[in-house]
């Protein structure tokens, strides 16, 4: 008689669930699975809550203090909720010579959000991360998924308001801007 | 036992002297066999080398050989030309290989620990006067060494959690942590306890448990002994006292027959702290928490102070001159103890040749941790097998002489710290007999003897003990026992004067060296003063057989009947 | 020297009816090298790629041959082959290209090496930004295994090799060799320290590995073509093949171009190819090989002697393009970013800028570049803010000589050298900062 167990985890789907199971037995050591098993969480839920962590740490037989030390040690891991929309822009030397600081300034005050935090509404946050390695057409904005490239600050407010505007429909990723 | 194997040895130049080290040292400890100095905080010599802290950088050079010949290149003096390399070797990471040649003193190493000094100390908070580690802090030795003498950081020092209880015994401040990560490694690769970890990165790292999670396994302490900063501290002994005001004195901890070697530190005849003393044969640099704690026991409230009769207090002259009565009035029964010194065992067998009588013995066994705590929770257990008190390993159970008391043919029994109601007999049997009880501390046993003599706790007295290795080691006196308690040796050896009918002789640890000498052909050729610090192996060829109840410890394995 | 792009691995890249499906690739003449490859000695093949003296093209330079051959093939234990696409070195964006627009090239250079070095496993880690890159590659391995150029098998040998994805997800530290293994391992990446662990020998849970970077794997695939002989030719002795240079700052066509070492300068690049400067602006700094690199004064004078023996005196225009040449100059090609700075630039803002990356991306792991490189940073920020002392420029020069060559990575050099080049270069700058009591900042 053939008993499946089927594993059960509230904070994810059961595709998520099935990837995880897939994905451990491909490498040669159980503990290399935990970034991808991270980012699965991250990618589902937005964040990675304590539970998460203790649940991967049973999970890959390792100690809860070594996952939460590389959910804190890596920046695109997120400890609590943001907003709904993650947009970065980069500050690097090559996008800060194209005015990415100003720029950055410009979307906190179009879209009403303060910089590493989350807009009122709940549906921007914005981070100035490092060099997101497409320099040559600075400056650089990562929405969510997708880069956008030459956002300079003239742009800025079109850029804004089609953010707010792909936001406020649903529709993702929809407006195409990449000149 | 000695070393089949030959160590290979090289020979590797340090500031210009030859040392032959064996193979594969590393250079800190080779550096030491010539007093030199190499100053490091993240190395430790029984944890595995990670290389973060880079104040070991030294100059490394190679002599330097024709390529084609293979002949030494030699300067016009006649001696090796050396090949140095331009970056410094970190050396607690570079092994001792022939032809090495190493400059601890150089220009290049001198600006090398002055920069590692000053970044070290840019971020650390300003707390030498509330900070417990002051007067054993490596980073306030090594920046008076090798520092810089002056400040040039005027910026903002950074924040982070300080005095957080990480455990019931163990106290952070994060703000002090230099990250040079001997706490983590010790839990992980010591303890198995893998409880300790950094989160963030860079600058902000910082030293945490999960949340939710404590260190509160068995050896948290050690956390603290092998910090070199004040980061761990001990909750214990914290602010209780400034090290330097403390006096160190060699011991032996009594919790197992693992014999830990241990240093206490007391002041005016008050004991603050025992941390372990390095002994690599036995417990590396380690000590269990609940071994440390056992000074507390000198001043619980238990302590039996005064000889009592029948529970009124009588002098001590009064309690061995009615002994010396008691024990020719009728069949004695002698049961001595594993926690008895092998030199008041020895004293304790010439008392019973003043009377003959049987002799009985209990084990104290629970269950071993595998690391430092052995399954047999006495010290010294062996003595008692060396001075021939007694001639097999004891049982749990006093059963048999139970019955003896019951039939009538037991009057006296003598007691050496032991609690006979935990081993099958009743206090109503006691109260049938005279029971002359000798102990440090208050229990049903003393409370129903006719004599109970109080005696001292092993911090207050010197001798030895042999540990499961069969290792003999000394301990010395660091604190005087509560007023009017003579020395055990004293109080027996008063005794057998009295029942030899002779005048008080006095007796002395050496004047029973000689006796035991003499006697016993172990010790034929020792005297407590040439025991070195690090004990000595005695011949354990006779107790092969025998079925000891210990397990495996670290630096132990328990011989199985087979391999015997 | 014509300055027009010699495009080997960018052949296809920008081409309009280029995709970056296995069909696409395969009707461009796609794995046939591998096929090729796999009938060969292992042996033969590594050879030519030591024969080629491709140098790696990450940022190091080191020898791709003479770093194979520094497997440890005794121990019986699996040997690995990584990939590392973690490109986060500022300025640099050419793996990127290669990734999102010809993902096949790099499997197949990746298959070919794995066939030459007798991998057991292969991983790609791409950083975790490239969300895109990382599903272009899975597709990619994916039809290729279809085809059986992945897998068991290959191309019907007996060999067969793999390749798994892993996504980092945003720490330069793991561009570092040991810290990306550390990453994979899934621990944080604290790179090793070398001695002991270098990792040849004790690479990947403790077993031999080789870590390449994404452009590396391509020329190894050209190699495999035309044989090492042929790929001497390309570029000059010690300098050879093609290297994709990025250009970003401050001029008229920023973007990437694939040139034979040497064959194109410095200015030829800047003026020729990219457009030149903005008008009315003039060149004050170039840096030639991602920000880890010393910066290159547009005004000063290159003197000195090359590894050939012979003499050299140049201006910024005259540096030839390749790995030598910039190090003979005083600094180095790295990663082949070159970020130029026209004179609106302000220095110590500059500087202020790649400290806190570096600040921002140190792992934490050894004393100096901790401690240094925060502290570097809160230097040169207090300075851009108007606070500025005029003993800053020479603190902060002693700072980077206390880092450098004192850590366990190399990003001990990488966060004290531009500190050190900047301060030493452009020292009026910095000093004539402590007059200016201004807070405003012409960057930020």
């Amino acid at each position: 008689m053939n008993v499946t167990v089927k594993i059960f985890y509230m904070n994810l789907s059961d595709q998520s669930l099935e990837k995880i199971e897939n994905l451990i037995p491909r490498f040669p050591l159980k503990q290399s699975a935990v970034l991808p098993l991270l980012h699965i969480f991250q990618e589902e839920k937005g964040f990675i809550s304590k539970n998460d962590i203790e649940w991967i740490a049973n999970k890959l037989d390792m100690q809860p203090i070594n996952v939460y030390g590389l959910v804190t040690f890596y920046p695109m891991l997120r400890e609590s909720p943001s907003g709904k929309r993650q947009i970065k822009v980069c500050r690097t030397l090559s996008c800060a010579l194209k005015g990415s600081y100003k720029l950055c300034q410009k979307l906190q005050e179009e879209l009403n959000c303060p910089l590493d935090g989350t807009s009122h509404d709940g549906n921007y946050s914005i981070e100035f991360v490092e060099c997101l390695a497409s320099c040559g057409t600075a400056p650089i904005v990562q929405v969510d998924q997708k880069l956008y490239e030459n956002v300079s600050l003239e742009k800025a407010t079109d850029f804004a308001n089609a953010i707010r505007k792909e936001t406020e429909t649903g529709k993702e990723g929809n407006f195409n801007w990449n000149l | 036992m000695s070393n089949q194997q030959q160590v290979e040895k090289v020979i590797v130049n340090i500031d210009g002297i030859d040392v032959p080290v064996p193979k594969g040292t590393n250079i800190i400890e080779a550096a030491a066999l010539v007093n030199t100095e190499i100053p490091h905080y993240c190395y430790h010599p029984k944890l595995t080398v990670p290389g973060n802290c880079r104040m070991c950088l030294i100059e490394m050079g190679m002599a330097m050989k024709d390529r084609a010949t293979g002949q030494p290149i030699l300067e016009s003096d006649g001696t090796p030309k050396i090949g140095w390399i331009p970056r410094p070797a970190i050396a607690c990471a570079t092994q001792a290989a022939p032809g090495m040649y190493i400059k601890t003193k150089s220009e290049l190493v001198k600006n090398c620990q002055k920069g590692v000094m000053e970044f070290l100390l840019i971020n650390h908070p300003l707390d030498c006067p509330i900070c417990d580690q002051a007067g054993e802090c490596r980073l306030q030795e090594f920046s008076i060494e090798y520092g810089r003498g002056y400040s040039r950081f005027v910026e903002n020092k950074i924040v982070k959690p300080k005095r957080t209880l990480i455990g019931p015994r163990v106290m952070l401040d994060d703000e002090r942590c230099i990250l040079c990560s001997r706490c983590i490694r010790f839990c992980q690769e010591v303890v198995h306890d893998d409880v300790l970890g950094f989160i963030d990165r860079g600058s902000y790292s910082t030293l945490t448990t999960y949340p939710g999670k404590q260190l509160d396994n068995n050896y948290s302490l050690n956390t603290v002994d092998i910090c070199p900063v004040g980061a761990l501290t001990s909750t214990d002994f914290r602010f209780k006292m400034r090290v330097w005001f403390l006096k160190k004195t060699n011991s032996i901890c009594t919790e197992s027959s693992v014999g830990v070697n241990t240093e206490v530190w007391s002041r005016e005849g008050i004991i603050y702290r025992i941390t372990p003393r390095r002994n690599d044969d036995v417990n590396d640099t380690w000590m269990s928490d609940s071994g440390r704690e056992l000074y507390k026991l000198i001043e619980s409230e238990n302590r039996l102070r005064k000889a009592r009769s029948h529970g009124v207090a009588i002098s001590l002259d009064e309690a061995h001159i009615r002994c010396a009565e008691i024990l020719p009035t009728g069949k004695t029964v002698y049961i001595g103890s594993s926690h008895m010194s092998v030199e008041e065992q020895f004293l304790f067998k010439d008392l019973i040749v003043q009377h003959p009588g049987e002799v009985y013995w209990v084990s104290h066994v629970d269950e071993g941790d595998n690391l430092l705590i052995s399954s047999d929770r006495t010290p010294n257990l062996r003595g008692a097998l060396i001075t021939g008190l007694i001639k097999d390993v004891p049982v749990d159970n006093l059963d048999n002489l139970a019955k003896l008391i019951e039939n009538g043919e037991v009057q006296n029994i003598i007691v050496y710290h032991e609690d006979l109601t935990r081993y099958g007999i009743s206090e109503s049997q006691l109260k049938k007999l005279n029971v002359i009880y000798l102990g440090t501390h208050v229990n049903p046993t003393s409370e129903v003897a006719r004599i109970a003599i109080p005696t001292l706790m092993v911090f207050e007295k010197s001798g030895t003990f042999v540990n499961q290795q069969f290792r003999l080691q000394k301990f010395v006196q660091a604190v005087p026992g509560p007023i009017g308690i003579m020395p055990d040796i004293n109080t027996l050896n008063r005794i057998i004067s009295l029942l030899k009918k002779e005048n008080d002789t006095f007796s002395s640890i050496k004047l029973i060296w000689r006796q035991m000498q003499s006697s016993i052909p172990q010790l034929r050729d020792l005297s407590f003063e040439t025991i070195p610090d690090g004990g000595i192996l005695l011949n354990a060829e006779d107790y092969g057989a025998f079925d000891f109840p210990e397990g495996k410890t670290l630096h132990f394995e328990a011989k199985t009947k087979s391999q015997v | 020297m014509a300055a027009t792009e010699t495009r080997m691995i960018l052949k296809y890249v920008d081409q309009s009816e280029y995709d970056n499906s296995i069909d696409c690739y395969i009707r461009h003449g796609g794995y046939e090298v591998l096929k090729k490859a796999v009938q060969r000695k292992p042996e033969e093949l590594a050879q030519e790629v030591t024969d080629s003296q491709v140098r790696g093209r990450g940022g190091a330079g080191f020898p791709a041959g003479m770093k194979w051959s520094f497997l440890d093939r005794k121990s019986g234990k699996p040997i690995y082959l990584i990939c590392n696409a973690d490109e986060s070195e500022p300025g640099t964006f050419k793996d990127r290209q290669i990734i999102y627009k010809d993902p096949h090239q790099l499997i197949e250079g990746m298959m070919i090496s794995a066939y030459a070095t007798r991998t057991k496993l292969a991983f790609i880690y791409i950083r975790g930004e490239m969300y895109d890159g990382a599903r272009i590659l899975e597709k990619a391995i994916e039809e290729a295994r279809s085809k059986g150029f992945v897998g068991d098998n290959i191309c019907g040998s007996d060999y067969g090799c793999d390749i798994i994805i892993y996504r980092g997800a945003g720490a330069y530290i793991c561009g570092e060799e040991t810290g990306l293994i550390e990453s994979l391992e899934g621990k944080r990446p604290y790179p090793r320290i070398k001695p002991p662990y270098f990792p040849a020998v004790l690479g990947l849970y403790q077993c031999p590995t080789i870590v390449n970077n994404v452009e590396t794997f391509c020329h190894i695939k050209i190699i495999a073509e035309i044989g090492g002989k042929e790929f001497l030719k390309i570029g000059t002795p010690n300098n050879t093949g093609t290297r994709i240079w990025c250009v970003s700052g401050d001029v008229q066509k920023p973007g990437y171009y694939e040139f034979p070492c040497a064959a194109i300068t410095l200015g030829e690049l800047i003026y020729e190819v990219c457009g030149g400067l903005f008008p009315g602006r003039t060149l004050k700094a170039v840096i030639p090989g991602g920000s880890s690199a010393k910066v290159l004064r547009a005004d000063e004078r290159y003197k000195g002697k090359l590894k050939d023996g012979s003499e050299f005196d140049w201006s910024i225009n005259d540096i030839p393009l390749d790995f030598d040449s910039v190090a003979a100059c005083g600094s180095m090609s790295g990663s082949g970013a070159v970020i130029v700075m026209d004179d609106t630039r302000d220095m110590v803002e500059v500087l202020g800028n790649i400290n806190e990356f570096y600040a921002h991306e140190s792992c934490g792991q050894c004393t100096p570049c901790r401690e240094g490189s925060l502290w570097m940073k809160k230097i040169t920020t207090r300075m851009s803010y108007g606070d500025a002392r005029p003993e800053d420029a020479d603190l902060l020069l002693d700072i980077a000589k206390q880092i450098e060559g004192r850590t366990i990575c190399a990003f001990g050099e990488a966060c004290a050298w531009p500190t050190m080049s900047f301060v030493s270069k452009f020292k009026d700058e910095f000093v004539t900062k402590a007059q200016n009591k201004s807070t405003q900042n012409s960057l930020i």
